[in-house]
């Protein structure tokens, strides 16, 4: 692991994080996936500027007179039926999508670790227990019941990111057990345990934080399947209301005017991919770089 | 083996159990009921359908009765479509959803392995990164974004399909290709995984130092080894087959068990929600049992666990 050459220039051995660095930037395609999200972060999360000092239009701005035109000078990706701008729209869908991607994962995240360091430091018939619930949980059609919740209690986006995030844990829990148990025998935790501290505080403070490299990989990983499956909701009209926008909504939308307004369903769909593209790229590319294996199931 | 599945199919009854109660309880307590949408019904016309279909009983009650009625096999009469049973719905519109499903695993296995087998073989070479670069694209182009492209250029422009409908059997490519693709996607880099693996491993560079050939090496001893996480992915697969048909049977107007989901669904129309979550949940936990016992066939490793 550390290369003493490089220890007797900078007097410094590198961390693990600058090692992994290192690795990462090597790999083209996931440093490219990484400037495509940020850059599209940062566009998202910016769009009411740049909807209100750039582009010139709103996201729900209606114009019935003008109806849908091809891209131009004023619009640069063109407008939908209503005359909205498509540019604004996708950038504030975008924000949508990013943030229930974002919020979602995070949920699945906190479920997931929690579970599976639990269920991997205790071990035993508890252990057996809660990983037979998951095997049960895997063999379950979820996405319905994803479906029945949002049908029935409304589209309401704090329980999209719940009802998301829900589902999505399954993995994490799998991947966090198989590492609590492969950490728990080490001398630090043994120590740990001398010391006399609780074990929610040898679970959370001490193990948990040797796990960021899988966490991390996997929840890159998680965040465009969260996307897709907003987005699919979305696309039964399930998912984020009208006027609001994301880029589910923006794809169903095209997909009805496909014909005549091919625009409307191709740059949502380019985006989309490109998002999609750029996360997956960068998750390939952590896996590599932090030296995690078997983190996809 | 016989004791395995024994005991796993024991445990589906329970879950089943699970899935129902909550269903029940998840549609009764939303807000809304079945004859809401009905074009202004007098009170009384309601009062007297409610009565008719035992709605107006306590809740309790009413949940012992579908439970009674559930464990005979009688997923009960539909609220939206008068005069048919749930029985009846889902005996016709599932063959469509699973023969819908059954073409689109074909076309995943069929070009999923194949891309997944010349990767392994030819790594890092051209063979490699086009199929699996195409296995990214597939991956992350939805399948809602898929269907209307594969619409719009091979049944508007080229006009070789019809854009919608299932009628004829070229009816079922387009569809089969949509639903099928995200999962020869993900098989061709299982395999490829699975593959390399294997391929890597020093009976097989035995059997090439024997001199058998590269066929020879990748069927008779690479592929039962390699294949193993393609096969642990078949039941997650069909699971999302099932589900990604609901989206794929709206594109194309397919007349599958989906479409009678989502909008029982939004009808509450109870009875046909609760027979097709039930529905679904069965076939895929029987589907996973299945994929289990087959794995476990396969190899040998587990068998002694």
């Amino acid at each position: 692991m550390i290369d003493t050459s490089s220890m007797a220039k900078t007097e410094r051995g590198a961390s693990f994080w600058q090692d992994a660095w290192h690795r990462l930037w090597k790999n083209k395609l996931a440093i490219f996936g990484l400037a495509v999200v940020t850059i599209l972060a940062v566009l998202s999360f910016a769009s009411p500027l740049i909807c209100r000092y750039i582009i010139g239009f709103s996201y729900d701005q209606q114009n019935l007179a003008l109806g849908p035109v091809a891209p131009n000078h004023t619009h640069w990706l063109g407008t939908d039926p209503l005359g909205r701008d498509l540019l604004a729209r996708l950038l504030y869908g975008g924000r949508v999508s990013l943030m229930v991607g974002l919020c979602a994962t995070v949920v699945s995240l906190t479920i997931g670790v929690i579970y599976g360091a639990i269920a991997g430091f205790i071990g035993g018939k508890l252990d057996m227990f809660m990983m037979r619930a998951v095997d049960i949980l895997y063999a379950l059609p979820f996405t319905i019941f994803v479906i029945l919740l949002m049908v029935f209690f409304g589209q309401n986006i704090i329980l999209l990111f719940v009802a998301i995030g829900a589902v999505q844990w399954l993995t994490m829990a799998r991947i966090v057990r198989g590492q609590v148990m492969a950490v728990k025998r080490q001398e630090f935790v043994e120590a740990a345990h001398a010391l006399g501290l609780r074990r929610t505080r040898i679970i959370f403070r001490h193990i948990v934080p040797n796990l960021l490299g899988p966490i991390i990989v996997y929840a890159t990983l998680t965040v465009p399947e969260v996307i897709l499956l907003e987005s699919f909701l979305s696309f039964l009209g399930l998912g984020v209301q009208p006027p609001h926008s994301s880029w589910g909504v923006l794809i169903k939308e095209g997909a009805e005017v496909m014909e005549e307004y091919p625009w409307l369903l191709m740059y949502p769909g380019v985006m989309m991919a490109l998002t999609l593209f750029s996360l997956n790229f960068l998750g390939d590319g952590l896996r590599d770089a932090l030296d995690v294996r078997g983190s996809k199931d | 083996m016989f004791r395995y599945i024994t005991r796993r199919f024991l445990e589906t009854i329970p879950v089943l159990w699970i899935i129902a109660t909550v269903t029940f309880f998840m549609m009764r307590l939303a807000p809304g009921g079945p004859f809401d949408a009905e074009k202004q019904i007098s009170p009384e016309v309601r009062a007297r359908m409610e009565a008719h279909y035992g709605l107006d009983k306590p809740l309790f009650e009413q949940y012992l009765t579908q439970m009674k009625h559930l464990l005979h096999g009688d997923l009960g009469p539909s609220f939206k479509y008068p005069g048919r049973t749930v029985n009846e719905i889902i005996a016709d519109a599932f063959p469509v959803s699973l023969e819908l499903g059954f073409e689109a695993l074909a076309v995943a296995l069929v070009f999923g392995l194949a891309a997944g087998m010349v990767a392994s073989l030819k790594q890092n070479s051209a063979w490699d990164h086009v199929p699996m670069s195409l296995a990214m694209a597939g991956l992350c182009v939805p399948t809602f974004v898929m269907g209307p492209l594969l619409i719009s250029a091979f049944a508007l422009h080229l006009d070789w399909f019809n854009a919608a409908g299932w009628y004829f059997p070229r009816d079922r490519v387009l569809p089969a290709l949509t639903l099928g693709a995200y999962y020869a996607a993900y098989i061709a880099r299982l395999a490829r995984g699975g593959l390399l693996e294997i391929l890597n491993q020093d009976f097989i560079r035995t059997a090439r130092a024997k001199g058998a050939s590269m066929r020879r090496i990748l069927f008779k001893h690479a592929l039962r080894g390699g294949i193993l996480p393609v096969i642990s992915f078949l039941g997650p697969a069909v699971a999302g087959l099932l589900t990604g048909s609901f989206v794929v049977e709206t594109i194309f107007g397919v007349p599958g068990l989906g479409r009678y989901f989502v909008t029982a669904a939004f009808n509450r129309d109870y009875f046909m929600v609760m027979g097709s979550v039930l529905f679904y949940a069965g076939f895929v936990v029987a589907l996973n049992l299945a994929v289990d016992v087959l794995l476990v066939w396969m190899n040998p490793k587990l068998r002694f666990e």
